[in-house]
């Protein structure tokens, strides 16, 4: 049976834990509300089990920083708020280009620049999918409670070193600083991923650290393998990691960085369902806003109202199938969410079915009450 | 016998750097101290920057990350402590390693993450048509300085001196027999090392600066060079504008990983104690 400790803890402490039990032994990163436990966690944990914790001089050199651990083979990770997220772009970048895995935890709040810095918001969901320049996609997960951020971590890891990519996990200082009951099962081997290796029978020779012939990336050895040479570069570059400027070879890594995650959005998706089989009145929302939006579709069902919710785990790729889903079946879709309407506006794209779509925002910097999400129901 | 020829990628030559420029000089004294000191291809891992000298991974057959503009150094670190048996080489040019990433340079020296940092100077962008870095000279003209350049440069060995760099060295790409040697020296070295070469860039600086053609360009150099040893007997007065090449700074102190391996084995003891 597999080993498990029950524990009461913050969000942010088990995202530590949850990193620590998916293997991951670097982390650089730079302090920032509300994000500061997830760095003292690590600084205290990682040296006892072998890693490293470094506070490096800003999100910039933090976020290159987990790209070389990761390249030379430790799994690495980093969390910040809005403002570290904003610096963090450009080498995210680098990792989506050079295919490098990491996992970034964005624990949010209120911007935009200092905002208001200990306050909870959903707002960077937008800056999650577009903040790098360039064409490419991105796997996101919002965790809606502490034991989401122990489970959800090791998930955001195997993702990571599955499609070796960075993957981001959009926590809020609502569920950070959230103190609950967790079950911290220590994951059987089998259900830790790590980066897939060359066939023992490759040579140097015909070793290519890049492959644009599937939509799965090519193996990656960490540089100082004992048998082949590790070459990554934020460069558009061909099968051998070399600047490869043509246009043909342009255009083919612009779509493999999509397609690659876009492609297995069905391996990617986790979404959950709250008495939503039935539903009239649909709810899909995300992360803090869950949990009042749970209560509110309770209300509405001790009042005869057939509500359920619809529960977007994977933010990004976005899960249009299921979000169709609701849209097909409901005549109202609520989107009760802590910002101005970024998942709404997502939503709306793919309302082909005439569903009345009302918005829910709450940008106060104040958890949005389940007695709110109703008033905007009834007000419609 | 090992040559330098055994790290490199032929297929990618002749090179992108325009003629008279020095930074080809400084790959073939790389190359050239990873024959001479036998490495093994597997236990090198070379991390570049954009620029001009940022292309140097192009050419080497070698574990090579090529990064963000000025991010080379912060790369590194990861690495570095990622696995502390490599050989960690940054090649950055000025406009990468003292402009843009010079925060991650004095905090990488401050920190001696042991690695090698190897910055080919030829006061300006030469990439991006040539425009001003943090080491173009005052008073000198540059595409974006037509009037004369009014800002103070670094000295980017002071600079690393200052922010606590164990090995500083200098050398000219007039003298790659020197150069070698300090490149050399820098590896060895454990802990944080930084090698400024000298590297002439004919194409821009040299025109909007009437300095003439590569090669009285590097005679320039030359004339401008003075030894370590030679510099200690000069004053402050004589020694201005000069390039004083060698061994500048060669201190030892325990470098980042050395100290933090401590904490890692005290914590792992006590744990097998039962503490």
């Amino acid at each position: 049976m597999a080993k498990s400790v029950k524990k009461f803890i913050e969000g942010n402490n088990a995202i530590v834990d949850g990193a620590i039990a998916a293997g991951a032994r670097f982390y650089a990163g730079y302090p920032i509300s509300p994000s500061s436990e997830i760095a003292e966690g690590a600084a205290k944990e990682l040296p006892r089990h072998g890693g490293v914790y470094i506070q490096m001089e800003d999100e910039i050199s933090s976020m290159a920083a987990l790209l070389g651990a990761s390249l030379a083979g430790k799994k690495s990770f980093t969390a910040t708020s809005g403002p570290g997220f904003s610096l963090m772009q450009e080498n995210l970048g680098l990792g989506i280009m050079s295919e490098i895995p990491t996992v970034i935890f964005d624990v949010q709040r209120s911007g935009p620049s200092t905002g208001a810095a200990t306050k909870p918001a959903q707002a960077d969901i937008m800056q999650a999918r577009y903040g790098v320049h360039g064409d490419h996609s991105i796997i996101a997960l919002s965790p809606s409670s502490v034991q989401d951020c122990y489970d959800l971590t090791i998930t955001a890891f195997n993702l990571a070193e599955k499609y070796r990519t960075p993957v981001l996990f959009m926590t809020d200082e609502v569920i950070g600083h959230l103190r609950e009951t967790v079950t911290e099962t220590v994951p059987a081997p089998s259900e830790i991923f790590n980066r897939v290796q060359p066939a023992p029978e490759m040579s140097q020779e015909n070793f290519r650290p890049y492959g644009y012939s599937s939509n799965m990336p090519a193996p990656m050895p960490a540089v100082g393998d004992r048998k082949f040479l590790m070459r990554t570069t934020g460069s558009t570059h061909d099968e051998k990691g070399e600047f490869g400027p043509s246009p043909e070879n342009i255009n083919r890594v612009t779509h493999y960085l999509t397609d690659k995650i876009e492609k297995n959005v069905d391996d990617i998706t986790i979404t959950r369902k709250y008495n939503l089989d039935d539903a009239e009145v649909g709810f899909i929302t995300f992360g803090c806003s869950v949990r009042s939006t749970m209560t509110a579709v309770d209300m509405l069902r001790a009042k005869g109202v057939k509500a359920g919710m619809l529960q977007i785990v994977t933010i990004w790729p976005m899960p249009e199938k299921e979000i169709r889903g609701v849209l097909s079946k409901v005549k109202t879709v609520v989107i009760p969410e802590m910002n101005l309407g970024q998942l709404a506006g997502e939503v709306r794209k793919f309302n082909d079915y005439g569903c009345k779509i009302i918005q829910a925002n709450r940008t106060d910097g104040i958890l949005i009450t389940p007695q709110q999400i109703l008033e905007k129901l009834e007000e419609m | 016998m090992v040559t330098y020829k055994d790290y490199m990628l032929f297929d990618k030559l002749p090179h992108t750097w325009c003629a008279g420029c020095g930074d080809g000089i400084v790959l073939q004294s790389i190359a050239a101290v990873f024959a001479e000191m036998e490495l093994d291809k597997h236990d090198i891992c070379l991390v570049s920057g954009i620029g001009c000298f940022g292309r140097v991974d192009d050419y080497l057959d070698i574990n090579c990350m090529h990064v963000t503009h000025g991010r080379a150094l912060a790369a590194a670190t990861g690495i570095a402590l990622a696995n502390p048996d490599l050989h960690v080489l940054v090649t950055m040019g000025d406009g990468d390693g003292t402009t843009i990433g010079g925060n991650h340079l004095i905090h990488c020296a401050r920190r001696n993450i042991n690695l090698t940092a190897i910055i080919a100077n030829n006061y300006n962008y030469g990439q991006t048509g040539g425009q001003y870095s943090a080491t173009t000279p005052v008073n000198s003209v540059t595409s974006t300085s037509p009037y004369g350049h009014v800002e103070q440069n670094f000295d980017i060995c002071k600079l690393a001196e200052a922010a606590g760099a164990g090995y500083v060295a200098r050398a000219t790409a007039y003298n790659p027999i020197q150069m070698r040697k300090l490149i050399r020296g820098g590896i060895e070295h454990k802990g944080f090392s930084l090698i400024e070469t000298m590297v002439a860039c004919p194409t821009h600086y040299g025109r909007y600066n009437k300095q003439g053609e590569a090669s009285r360009m590097m005679q320039l150099m030359n004339e401008q060079s003075i030894s370590v040893e030679k510099a200690k007997s000069m004053t402050e007065k004589e020694r201005e504008g000069r390039l004083i090449t060698g061994l500048l700074v060669n201190k030892d102190r325990d470098d980042y990983y050395t100290k933090y391996k401590r904490i890692i084995d005290v914590l792992n003891t006590d744990r097998t104690e039962g503490k």
